[in-house]
């Protein structure tokens, strides 16, 4: 083992500059992040001069009702939405991973995946004009249902690779014990599936939370969402509440990345 | 009746099929509903007449997808017009030079990561995936704190006595470029690295040891084996940049137009919804060749390989 390092080492060592330009790449990836959370805790009115640390944007920004709708309305529609696309995703992940073949299943995967693939605008585009064409007005559950069918993907993807990873022997095992197939799926299924269910609940919910163009089309007066708000703050200028929202959303998303991350590495 | 019909594995084999499907059908009527059908909808709404208030009257029209490449005359007669082609063409030109620069800067890295000692590996490439997960409109927004004219690399280069007065690096080409690689990278480096992680290390001995420089093993042993990866990268990248709206929105100041953006405005602005839902079916049809090209690809090599 010790020499299959060595030799690894080696490798790196035949193409010198990759080391510091992957460095490069990690403050590339991380420089703007920094400057927005430091400069959220900036005393200055001018959004990129540091004069001294202050709380007081996250105290503008918690002081805004506007903000704070818009903030519950993202809450809102990301946990139903989040929720909703887990439980088709964990079912369609069920059915394409486990029992019999059927005929079209690749088909259906496509199908799946097929908000991921298509650009978002066209997707919003749809949406708007499916919603517009059948006058349907619901408020939030333009935004949920929208939501919901964008985030099927990314909750199936870690539930359905937990699944191929899962032992089937235990399943079968269970089997043998004369455990009906309901209570095979309840006491042994389920809860080796638990971690890839909820790393795909969290990765949903953070892509229904960060979603800004879909929103963008579809939603109506009174059902803005936080990405959408921002950005009609953006329009009108950099001000530094803008970078207090902003950290306040970037620390949620790490969060949940994180977690979802832990937990996908959980073992079995 | 076929008679292995009546043989009970068939009839369980059914019954499992069976239960498979019901466990997929939510998610197609949720997509086949809600996606699949709207899609047909704007299809339909391609082909209407526009609405001067917003949305459509539902009088048959080709008006949009001619008006992709002409312009209607007071006469009436139709007369070429590049605006739209115009546009068109520079998204096609900085999503190409987008997908050209995340693979030059993500290679290196993907390269840099297969190397690494494995019980490193996973947290680095957790923290390359991190940023993907944090909101774009975010994410492309905290570089305007870097790039405007008082911005952080302005006030460096003039702290550092570089340039007199700030220079102009929002709202041009660059900045655009800038917020795309940056937004992209990611998926560039993954799919390398997926490929380069199965790399056996004594194939680099091996070209060493028969004298070839670095840049000989690189380009005879590394390459060959990331492109899989490369092609994958790029199809990740170029995809998603054509469409793209929030870079050039913010970075781009709304000025350097691309199709996600003018898509967009046909339907935020309430000018043409016929328009719109022509100009996103181009977006899509240019989007679904890319894709059917690259799956007829991949299958043709995996037939060549004999593989199953």
């Amino acid at each position: 083992m010790l020499r299959l390092f060595g030799k690894a080492r080696l490798g790196v060592q035949d193409f010198p500059g990759f080391g510091g330009f992957s460095f490069l790449f990690y403050l590339y990836l991380y420089a703007p992040i920094l400057v927005l959370v430091i400069f959220s805790f900036n005393a200055n009115q001018s959004a990129t001069i540091w004069t001294g640390f202050s709380l007081d944007w996250y105290r503008a920004a918690f002081a805004n009702q506007a903000l704070r709708q818009a903030a519950g309305n993202s809450l809102l529609i990301a946990v139903c939405a989040s929720l909703a696309a887990t439980a088709i995703a964990t079912l369609a992940a069920l059915g394409t991973s486990r029992g019999a073949r059927f005929k079209g299943m690749r088909l259906s995967i496509g199908a799946i995946m097929l908000p991921l693939v298509l650009p978002e605008i066209v997707v919003g585009v749809a949406t708007l004009a499916l919603f517009s064409t059948l006058g349907l007005s619901l408020g939030y559950g333009n935004l949920i249902i929208a939501h919901t069918v964008f985030c099927i993907p990314f909750a199936y993807l870690p539930i359905r690779a937990r699944l191929d990873d899962m032992d089937l022997s235990l399943e079968q095992a269970a089997a043998d014990l004369y455990a009906g197939q309901w209570r095979t799926f309840r006491k042994v299924t389920l809860p080796l599936l638990m971690p890839g269910i909820v790393s795909g609940l969290m990765l949903a919910f953070i892509v229904s939370l960060d979603n800004f163009v879909i929103s963008m089309m579809v939603s109506q007066a009174g059902t803005t969402t936080l990405p959408i708000f921002i950005f009609g703050l953006l329009r009108m200028g950099v001000t530094p509440d803008v970078n207090a929202v902003s950290t306040l959303i970037l620390g949620v998303s790490v969060l949940f990345v994180t977690l979802s991350y832990l937990l996908g590495k959980k073992k079995h | 009746m076929n008679p292995t019909s009546f043989v009970p594995g068939a009839q369980l084999a059914r019954r499992q099929a069976m239960q498979s499907f019901l466990g997929v059908s939510p998610a197609l009527v949720a997509i086949g509903l809600f996606l699949i059908l709207p899609i047909l909808i704007v299809v339909a709404y391609s082909l209407m007449e526009a609405n001067p208030y917003g949305g459509v009257n539902r009088v048959f029209s080709t008006e949009s997808y001619l008006s992709l490449l002409f312009e209607r005359q007071l006469d009436d007669s139709l007369a070429f017009a590049d605006s739209y082609l115009v546009i068109a063409l520079r998204s096609a030109g900085i999503a190409a030079a987008t997908t050209l620069v995340t693979l030059l800067v993500g290679f290196p890295v993907a390269v840099w990561l297969s190397m690494q000692p494995p019980h490193r590996r996973g947290l680095l490439i957790f923290l390359i995936t991190v940023p993907f997960w944090a909101n774009l409109l975010i994410r492309t927004y905290a570089w305007i704190l870097l790039l405007r004219g008082s911005g952080v690399v302005n006030n460096s280069l003039m702290g550092l006595g570089l340039i007199d007065a700030p220079l102009q690096l929002l709202y041009t080409d660059g900045a655009v470029l800038l917020g795309l690689v940056y937004t992209y990278a990611p998926f560039v480096v993954l799919p390398i690295y997926a490929c380069l992680e199965k790399m056996d290390m004594r194939l680099l001995e091996a070209a060493q040891d028969l004298y070839a420089g670095r840049l000989r093993t690189l380009r005879k042993v590394v390459l060959p084996i990331a492109r899989p990866g490369i092609l994958a990268g790029a199809i990740l990248t170029f995809v998603p940049c054509l469409g793209a709206m929030i870079a050039p929105e913010l970075l781009g100041g709304g000025t350097k137009m691309m199709l996600g953006n003018l898509i967009f405005r046909q339907f935020s602005d309430a000018r043409n919804w016929p328009f719109g839902a022509a100009l996103s079916l181009v977006l899509m049809a240019v989007v679904m060749l890319v894709l059917t090209l690259y799956a007829l690809r991949a299958e043709r090599q995996r037939l060549a390989r004999g593989g199953v």
